[in-house]
């Protein structure tokens, strides 16, 4: 088991031509990801070809729209490579068509283009993950995103995290162990899937055994989850908070990611996590090791 | 970006929203024309900060002939309001205001939708009249896709409790000012205080506008032109230019990294690791994003030696899409191009996408000043000792 995604997951790829999108094809086949297609209107009735896991010859389909490539290939997942004055339109499209799993990785996406693609697939048959996000990745299954691979293996720890890079850092200081599913959020102000989604998700599942969560300044996501994990939460969650540093009023990186009057800092998101009795790490290392004591006792 | 004040009345009148003339001067020489401009009477002279509290730091001054307005701009152009120093005020038309209300709609990321707010008593921090008087403040939730249509302008004057014969006007104001939010991409768009005057018209009197980043990269070129390039540090500017992520802060430990969140994890281990050694500080955010090359990295690493309070760097990367080896070519290329020039240590941490390759670029280099470390806590101890030596 894991979350959102697994061993038979077709996944297709919109903007599959594109540099992005070709080079980590490569990359979601290269780690076992069943990838069965891909989209580009202008490039319709074309092929690429890559190679999979064992350097046998891939040559994959490029359909004109989703709904088409769903129906020729039963696809259930779309990873969007598509840049961000197209990522609206290209979303959009996924949903009509009534994709399952929408997993946006296009980083720079206006954020009323998000809004605006999250009203539209309210009632509707489609979770979106990101935008502006690594993607997905159930070690040992499947990949939907551009999450390293060979960090680490199956096992028993679920990650959600709204940054890429410390998801990698945390697979990477528990590498031993192992995860069920890694899912990163990402940082824009309006994401599809929360740290609750994953949450409950994580909670459902019965491969993964504990939890971390990534968080960083900005926004109140962080102190929502606390508050979910006192009524809704009974496996251990381990918490990391980023940017205890960032001063106020500069934007670090992320759109989400500042710090305005009192709202939104590390320290609050820390302490609204530890009242309802989350370990939180200092340090990605020192979060590693509070997962390592819990596993242990477990 | 935050817009200054005249920058977000200039885009209320682009889009037809009611305000008064206003002129940007930087010295009393222009307030004095732009007094002149607007009639030669009465004027408020406005010191153009990002920041509130103007007001009472004494940065809004009334007055009554152009030589008066020229007097006011040369106190008020030059002081320092909370940190920023005025470098330009504005001269706007002087108002008999009957009635004072506020009006803002804003992205709500906690409800993934907008939030129209709107108040008939306006003038006061919101902030304060939000705690206050809750009850006096109407929030009313906009759809993204909806927007504020009719139906939604009448509802919010309904909510806020205006007088019958204002509900039409300050709705017509209210629509205007969604029209901006849209058009503009804004993140917020808020006016306050929204006035009636005394002979009836309903006016946008202050207002404050963020543009979304992202949408002005995307699709609107004309917003490069609002950027207050006076503000920026030198190296921000230098790193913008180039495409970096750049933000300057006050350490000794210049950091480099990729991705949003692991740069800042760093800056907080950096800080950690600097409490045993002499409470050195990160000097900086950079992120140089994902599948950076040997370029990116260079000019990364060229615009934080640049940067004098520097004592030693901290390259942290975690390849994912970013390859370790070219993250270590842009390094060594960048000492190279810099020669003798770069005198200051650099500890690099990699790991992840080719990092053999990168630690082997790095070996074989055996630059003098480059410390290889094997973990991202290590790094920072490494890097934080450098800097304190």
């Amino acid at each position: 088991m894991s979350i959102y995604l697994n061993k038979d997951s077709k996944i297709i790829v919109q903007g599959i031509t594109g540099g992005m999108g070709a080079k980590h094809t490569a990359l979601m086949l290269d780690s076992g990801a069943q990838i069965v297609g891909g989209v580009n209107a202008r490039k319709a009735g074309t092929t690429v070809a890559h190679k999979d896991h064992d350097g046998n010859d891939v040559v994959l389909p490029v359909f004109g729209t989703v709904k088409e490539a769903m129906a020729e290939t039963g696809a259930n997942v779309s990873v969007l490579f598509v840049p961000p004055a197209f990522t609206k339109d290209a979303a959009i499209e996924a949903v009509d068509a009534e994709m399952p799993l929408i997993v946006v990785i296009t980083e720079g996406v206006p954020v009323q283009d998000s809004a605006a693609v999250w009203a539209y697939l309210q009632g509707k048959k489609t979770r979106m993950i990101g935008p502006n996000c690594p993607g997905i990745i159930t070690p040992g299954e499947s990949l939907a995103g551009i999450t390293p691979h060979t960090i680490t293996g199956k096992g028993p720890i679920g990650l959600v995290s709204k940054s890429g890079t410390l998801t990698y850092q945390m697979m990477y200081e528990l590498k031993d162990l192992g995860f069920s599913t890694a899912i990163g959020i990402g940082g824009d102000p309006i994401v599809g899937t929360t740290h609750i989604d994953a949450l409950e998700a994580f909670e459902n599942d019965p491969e993964t055994k504990a939890i971390v969560m990534i968080g960083e300044i900005g926004g109140d996501a962080e102190e929502r989850a606390a508050a979910y994990i006192a009524e809704h939460v009974t496996k251990p969650v381990v918490g990391y908070v980023a940017g205890f540093t960032a001063p106020e009023g500069k934007t670090m990186g992320h759109a989400g990611a500042i710090v305005s009057g009192s709202a939104g800092t590390a320290q609050a998101k820390k302490e609204a996590l530890e009242a309802v009795g989350v370990k939180v790490g200092k340090t990605p290392s020192e979060t590693a090791a509070l997962m390592r004591e819990i596993l242990q006792g477990l | 970006m935050d817009l200054f004040e005249y920058q977000a009345r200039d885009i209320f009148e682009k889009h037809g929203v009611p305000v008064l003339g206003g002129v940007v001067a930087t010295t009393p020489e222009e307030a004095r024309a732009g007094a002149q401009e607007l009639g030669g009477g009465t004027v408020v002279v406005k010191a153009q900060v990002k920041t509130g509290g103007r007001g009472k730091a004494g940065g809004v001054k009334l007055a009554h002939s152009p030589e008066e307005a020229a007097e006011k701009a040369g106190e008020i152009l030059g002081m320092d309001i909370k940190g920023h120093t005025v470098h330009r005020v504005m001269v706007a038309q002087g108002a008999k205001i009957a009635e004072e209300f506020y009006f803002s709609v804003l992205l709500d990321r906690s409800n993934r939708n907008y939030l129209a707010m709107c108040s008939v008593e306006g003038g006061m921090e919101i902030e304060q009249l939000a705690v206050e008087r809750p009850e006096a403040l109407a929030k009313v939730a906009v759809d993204p896709i909806v927007g504020i249509d009719e139906a939604k302008a009448a509802e919010i004057v309904d909510v806020a409790g205006f007088a019958e014969e204002l509900k039409a006007p300050v709705a017509d104001v209210i629509r205007k000012l969604w029209t901006v939010f849209t058009a503009e991409d804004a993140t917020l768009v808020e006016v306050n205080p929204l006035v009636r005057t005394e002979d009836g018209a309903i006016v946008a009197l202050d207002g404050k506008v963020t543009l979304d980043d992202n949408a002005s990269e995307v699709r609107h070129p004309d917003h490069e032109a609002l950027e207050d390039k006076e503000a920026a540090d030198p190296l921000e500017a230098k790193a913008k230019a180039n495409g970096l992520n750049y933000v300057k802060l006050d350490g000794e430990v210049g950091i480099i990294g990729n991705g949003a969140g692991l740069v800042m994890s760093t800056l907080d281990v950096v800080a950690y690791a600097g409490e045993a050694h002499g409470g050195v500080k990160p000097a900086n955010f950079l992120d140089i994003g994902g599948g950076a090359n040997a370029k990116v990295m260079a000019n990364g690493l060229d615009v934080i030696l640049n940067d004098p309070q520097v004592k030693s760097v901290f390259v942290n990367v975690f390849g994912g899409i970013t390859a370790c080896d070219e993250v270590a070519k842009g390094i060594v290329g960048a000492l190279e191009i810099l020669g003798d020039e770069a005198s200051k240590p650099l500890v690099v941490r990699l790991d992840g996408n080719n990092v053999d390759l990168g630690r082997q670029i790095l070996t074989d280099a055996n630059h003098p000043l480059v410390t290889l470390a094997e973990t991202m806590d290590g790094g920072a101890d490494k890097a934080a000792e450098l800097a304190n030596a």
